[in-house]
């Protein structure tokens, strides 16, 4: 039943209606042929029975409807009113009245009644009339559910031409397409050749036709009822082109077969093109057999069907490997092995190509650049292999926001978003001790007790928010609280007491923030058991940096706190920049490069030793790494600046040459070479020769930290001075 | 500013249940009587889109639906007939006389919204 809101007025209207009928009914008698009389009551008859459909009133509506029958065919002068039949519509009319005094209840009315006057009004239509009126065909309505959809997608070729004059029954066709893009996967191609030129064009009319190609799990029906008020007058036309039905082949009809089928072609031109020898499409277009939107249609409809075709495939090869065994558990150490293996063959492929490339053997690039692109896709699923959720460490951190929050008294609950991110196991091990340190800095540090909470009109309980999300080959973690925030002014003050900040610095808020990775600071006025004991944030920040990842703070003051890290997906494999200094080679990770610029000696002349470059107006500074590695040699005429981005600073590093982009495989320093400071590992070239990885934040800070020292002795110098 | 929709029917209750779904929907809803309040109302004042019934005294729908598309601001307004019957012949001649579409009494509201969200776009 309807809302009962509408029956109530819906009611009320009724008897206003039975009222005028009565009256009309009454005027009938003495007017028999008047036909304004009979509109009326046809017209009272119509709302009664039309409304009470729409508002529950079923039985109302179906008994009305063999009155308005009746009077249907008065009006159209097929049946002449008599007394017998004013008599029964009265009697009808009365018999409604009781039926919506009696709506609801139950055995109000008189169904033997009802049933009598409805034979009544046959046999008055019998009698007058041999054959009874058409029975009443049900109509497609327009669903807006539309049929269950089907499991399979299926593929349509649609074409649509709407007549001339669609404009004028305020039919918008981009409408019905957009309608017809919200079903499924879809590329519509508009086709002009109809168009006139523009002085015999009407603009009131429609020339364009379109063809659509729809792959939809909806069902022919659905399509249908987006053209169900166009398709008497516009020219539709609905094909299946691919079935859901299990299909071996990818290869879909070639161009010429389409067309043919679409009608747009003959058979014997294409025959009669095809003897020569180039693309079809192009062909048919130079000899203006085809409009290039025809090709460029059909087409579409070939990579389509093609793409559908290809992911079905997909999907059963995945089912298939899943009905034979879900997973299988392997020691992530065999993995662990796999992935060295992977990154030999990525180094001895790289060796492989240059090989190939210097002896100029066309034979030998082919198979190189055959073993380069299948040792890619290798390489990018053995490391998908070893992609876990991030989950598994979140749920850890459950348990350790229960028992910390207990232990200090405070009432904190942990939420998390994106626990589904993948990253590479050996990535979310190391993130594990970083992150504790974080939540617990959020725990003892961030939120505030309970009372405290309340007196600043927040809830008693807090929140530790961890989430993950993916940003192009990165993964950006955000540990968020809604504490009080940091302590701007008690952080600055440490800083200046510390000695890493003048005291008449004006730094931006970011920048103070920020200078809690420090090494030994700790703004905690109290140590707690959680938090203060001497390992700080700075610990954080070597382990993010260690993982080639970024950290940055942000607060709100009373709001809370974001902390947010950028880690790579992996750590065996990274895409970098391949650079020269003198004959020794170097790698930049590319993540961390923004671009590249050239530095003459006019340049270094004009910054006076300040190692400044002015990019776009803005000064750069830079390190030359020649110095910094003490490599001697002739310094070239133009050197290269590669400028970096590390914790929103831009630095450049000055080498002799930048040579390109390189896969690297990252090889370990070994014990050796542990305390090695700028360099994070190495890695061997495609000539077999050994380059270093730099370890670009790490450089930053040794020439930052160089810079403090050797600014504090001028300093020192200064103050003996005075 | 939402869009503005006419429904021109002599049923006091659809009226309200036509007006009710659609300002629920956040359209806005002119109401008239019959077909002459209508074509009056249309005159005077710009509507989006027409939902008009058939049989309606004065004027009947079809009458307002060809006086409507003589008017030049409603000359590609998609407009939706209400009928009772099923009756093709009531179709066509809407159609005839400018109809975009149309809708089978007894309907339910989700179905009036998807007509109205398919023919104003």
């Amino acid at each position: 039943m309807m809302d009962n809101q509408y029956a109530d007025t819906f009611k009320e209207e009724a008897y206003e209606l039975l009222t005028e009928l009565e009256n009309s009914l009454l005027e009938l008698e003495d007017r028999p042929d008047d036909p304004e009389l009979i509109s009326r009551v046809f017209r009272a008859m119509h709302t009664i029975k039309g409304s009470g459909a729409m508002f529950g009133f079923d039985d109302i509506a179906a008994f009305t409807h063999q009155v308005e029958t009746a009077f249907d065919q008065v009006r159209t002068g097929k049946l002449t009113v008599s007394r017998k039949m004013i008599n029964l519509t009265l009697a009808a009319r009365d018999q409604i009245k009781a039926m919506l005094d009696g709506a609801g209840k139950e055995g109000a009315v008189d169904a033997a009644l009802t049933a009598q006057l409805i034979a009544g009004f046959k046999e008055l239509l019998n009698e007058e009339q041999a054959a009874a009126p058409p029975a009443e065909t049900a109509m497609p309505q327009p669903s807006p559910s539309g049929p269950p959809p089907v499991e399979d997608p299926v593929t349509f070729r649609i074409r649509f031409r709407p007549a001339r004059n669609i404009f004028a029954n305020g039919t918008n066709p981009v409408a019905l397409l957009n309608e017809l893009r919200q079903l499924g996967d879809c590329r519509i191609v508009a086709q002009m050749c109809d168009v006139p030129l523009l002085v015999e064009l009407d603009p009131e009319s429609c020339y364009i036709f379109w063809d659509v190609i729809l792959t939809t799990t909806s069902g022919l029906d659905a399509i249908k009822d987006v053209f169900i008020f166009v398709e008497d007058d516009c020219e539709i036309s609905i094909d299946t082109i691919d079935g859901g039905g299990n299909v071996d082949d990818e290869a879909y009809k070639k161009l010429g077969e389409i067309l043919v089928e679409r009608g747009d072609m003959a058979v014997e031109d294409i025959e009669a093109v095809l003897a020569n020898q180039k693309r079809l499409g192009e062909m048919l277009v130079e000899k203006g057999m085809a409009a290039p939107s025809q090709i460029h249609s059909a087409l579409l409809e070939q990579q389509q069907v093609k793409e559908v075709r290809q992911e079905r495939r997909q999907k059963e090869e995945r089912a298939r490997a899943q009905e034979a065994g879900a997973s299988i558990r392997v020691p992530a150490e065999k993995l662990d092995v796999l992935v060295n293996l992977v990154g030999e063959l990525v180094t001895i492929q790289a060796r492989m190509t240059q090989t190939a490339v210097g002896r100029e053997d066309a034979e030998l690039i082919n198979i190189a650049e055959e073993v380069e692109r299948l040792t890619a896709e290798m390489r990018d699923n053995v490391l998908n292999i070893r992609m876990l959720p991030i989950g598994t460490t979140f749920n850890k951190f459950k348990r350790l926001v229960r028992d910390l929050s207990g232990e200090l008294g405070k009432e904190i609950e942990m939420a998390t978003d994106g626990a589904e991110t993948e990253l590479d196991k050996t990535v979310i091990e190391r993130l594990n001790d970083p992150m504790v340190h974080l939540i617990r800095n959020c725990i003892d540090h961030g939120i505030e007790k309970p009372e405290v909470r309340e007196a600043a009109g927040k809830p008693r309980q807090g929140t530790v928010r961890l989430a993950a999300v993916h940003s192009g080959d990165r993964v950006l973690l955000t540990i968020e609280d809604d504490g009080a925030g940091l302590d701007r002014e008690a952080i600055l003050a440490k800083a200046v007491e510390k000695g890493m900040v003048a005291p008449s610095a004006e730094l931006p808020d970011q920048e103070i923030y920020n200078l809690i990775f420090a090494p030994g600071f700790s703004t905690a006025s109290k140590v707690t058991s959680v938090s203060g004991r001497g390992v700080g944030m700075d610990v954080v920040k070597r382990a993010i940096d260690a993982l080639r990842g970024s950290i940055a703070i942000n607060c709100r003051p009373g709001l809370g706190t974001v902390i947010s890290i950028r880690i790579p997906l992996t750590m065996a494999i990274i895409e970098s920049l391949l650079v020269q200094i003198g004959a020794d080679r170097f790698l930049i990770p590319l993540s961390l490069v923004d671009e590249c610029i050239e530095l003459t000696r006019a340049d270094v002349a004009a910054s006076h030793g300040r190692n400044m470059a002015t990019v776009r107006g803005h000064l750069v500074p830079y390190i030359p790494l020649r110095q910094k590695f003490s490599i001697t040699g002739t310094v070239p005429d133009i050197e290269q600046v590669v400028i970096t981005e590390v914790n929103g600073t831009r630095v450049g590093f000055v080498v002799d040459r930048v040579i390109g982009e390189h896969q690297t495989v990252i090889k370990s320093l070994g014990r050796a070479f542990k305390n090695v400071e700028g360099m994070s590992g190495a890695t061997i070239l495609g000539d077999g020769s050994v380059a270093l990885i730099l370890d670009i934040p790490q450089l930053v800070r040794s020439v930052e930290e160089g810079d403090y020292l050797a600014l504090s002795n001028e300093q020192s110098t200064l103050k003996k001075m005075i | 500013m939402g869009k503005v929709i006419m429904t021109a029917d002599d049923s006091a209750s659809i009226r309200q249940m036509v007006s009710f779904t659609l300002k629920q929907s956040g359209y806005e809803v002119l109401q008239a009587v019959d077909g002459r309040d209508a074509l009056q109302q249309l005159g005077s004042r710009k509507v989006d889109m027409l939902i008009t019934d058939l049989n309606m005294p004065n004027l009947d729908g079809i009458g307002l639906i060809k006086g409507a598309r003589a008017l030049p601001a409603c000359k590609f307004i998609p407009i939706i007939m209400l009928t009772t019957e099923s009756q093709d012949t009531k179709k066509q001649e809407g159609k005839a006389a400018g109809a975009t579409g149309w809708i089978v009494k007894p309907f339910k509201p989700e179905q009036l919204l998807a007509v109205v969200k398919k023919v104003l776009g």
